[in-house]
């Protein structure tokens, strides 16, 4: 694998990631619990659809093949996309896509922290900006982690079966292969096991701050959105999201 | 936690459009807890970077002048018109050397 390919299959999976979830958190416009969190979800899709729109305008540069960041996002089919199976799930209820929020986020900050040193100019740049907003979506989910709960007894439970339900597609946050092997010899991306240990302390904190159990890291744990095979909740979010662009391939907006 | 209700306190909130300004009353939300309010606050009224810092205020403990004390509270500086600066004229001397 040339470090070509590589780049272009890495920025593809933060990018998939990315604009998943923000299509995810986009559902929440207009059906906030309040107004103010409703604002504050649509805030937090438009962050992960911006960002996702440097990356794959970069992946498309890299790739060379003359596609741009439109036709990766619009025209590749459900096979086609890397991203992991946690961030295409539906959105639930509120404390679902909090706790969502909280578990992806706390990573994307370690992860983007980590890429500081990143040998890639173009792509240190981008996570150096969009660190500043996961830090923010981590803050904000953090708050609700422990005020759902340490809150009543019916938002305790249903944050607690949340986290639960979400907890075996966890593992997938730090999948890697030849991708990864190739670009941490190039110094452009990081060993995501490294960011494992961080990763538990942050979340274990929290739960702990929440009166939360910690689920079991042995049991289940869901893989294969990296290589195309997702849960099939992904092509229904795809046929709504690609709908437009597909009927109406040289439409402008 | 306190127990839940369905209405959340208001909040006043103040934004700094830069360092060394003053932070002036950009409206209110509602949220449960300071913190939240402060988050509220940002994506509410700073998401478009119009603001470095925020203050909010639990609105019960603004304390507000109300219309009846209109009178009393404003108008008796109207009629003192020595109490402004523009009262007092400034001699050519003065005016010359500033």
């Amino acid at each position: 694998m040339t470090k070509q390919e590589a780049l272009f299959t890495y920025l593809l999976r933060l990018a998939d990631d990315r604009l998943i979830l923000g299509h995810r958190l986009s559902e929440w416009c207009g059906h906030g619990p309040v107004l103010e969190e409703d604002i504050a979800l649509a805030n937090m899709a438009l962050d992960n659809i911006g960002h996702a729109t440097s990356l794959l305008t970069y992946a498309a540069e890299v790739e060379d093949k003359g596609r741009n960041e439109d036709q990766l996002a619009f025209f590749r089919d459900v096979r086609e996309y890397t991203n992991i199976k946690l961030v295409e799930l539906p959105k639930g209820d509120f404390g679902f896509t909090i706790a969502r929020q909280f578990l992806f986020s706390t990573f994307a900050m370690l992860h983007y922290e980590a890429l500081k040193d990143c040998a890639d100019p173009q792509l240190k740049g981008m996570t150096a900006k969009a660190l500043k907003e996961y830090r923010y979506h981590h803050r904000h989910s953090k708050q609700w982690i422990i005020r759902l709960g340490d809150g009543t007894k019916e938002s305790h439970e249903r944050i607690q079966k949340s986290i639960n339900d979400l907890w075996m597609y966890t593992n997938e946050l730090f999948f890697m292969n030849e991708v990864d092997e190739v670009l941490i010899s190039e110094k452009i991306a990081v060993n995501l096991e490294k960011l494992r240990s961080d990763w538990q302390k942050l979340v274990e904190e929290t739960l702990k701050e929440a009166t939360l159990e910690i689920p079991d890291y042995k049991q289940y744990m869901q893989q294969g959105g990296r290589n195309g095979i997702h849960t099939e909740h992904l092509g229904y979010l795809l046929g709504e999201m690609q709908q437009l662009p597909r009927m109406y391939p040289e439409a402008q907006w | 936690m306190s127990e839940i209700t369905n209405d959340w306190p208001v909040w006043e909130v103040f934004t700094q459009k830069k360092s060394g300004a003053p932070h002036e009353h950009a409206g209110n939300l509602h949220a449960p807890d300071a913190e939240m309010a402060l988050q509220n606050a940002r994506d509410v009224y700073s998401r478009r970077n119009e603001a470095v810092s925020i203050w909010v205020v639990p609105a019960e403990h603004i304390v507000s002048s109300t219309p009846e004390d209109m009178g009393p509270f404003f108008d008796p500086a109207n009629d003192k018109i020595y109490r402004h600066p523009q009262f007092y004229s400034v001699p050519k001397v003065v005016k010359k050397r500033s």
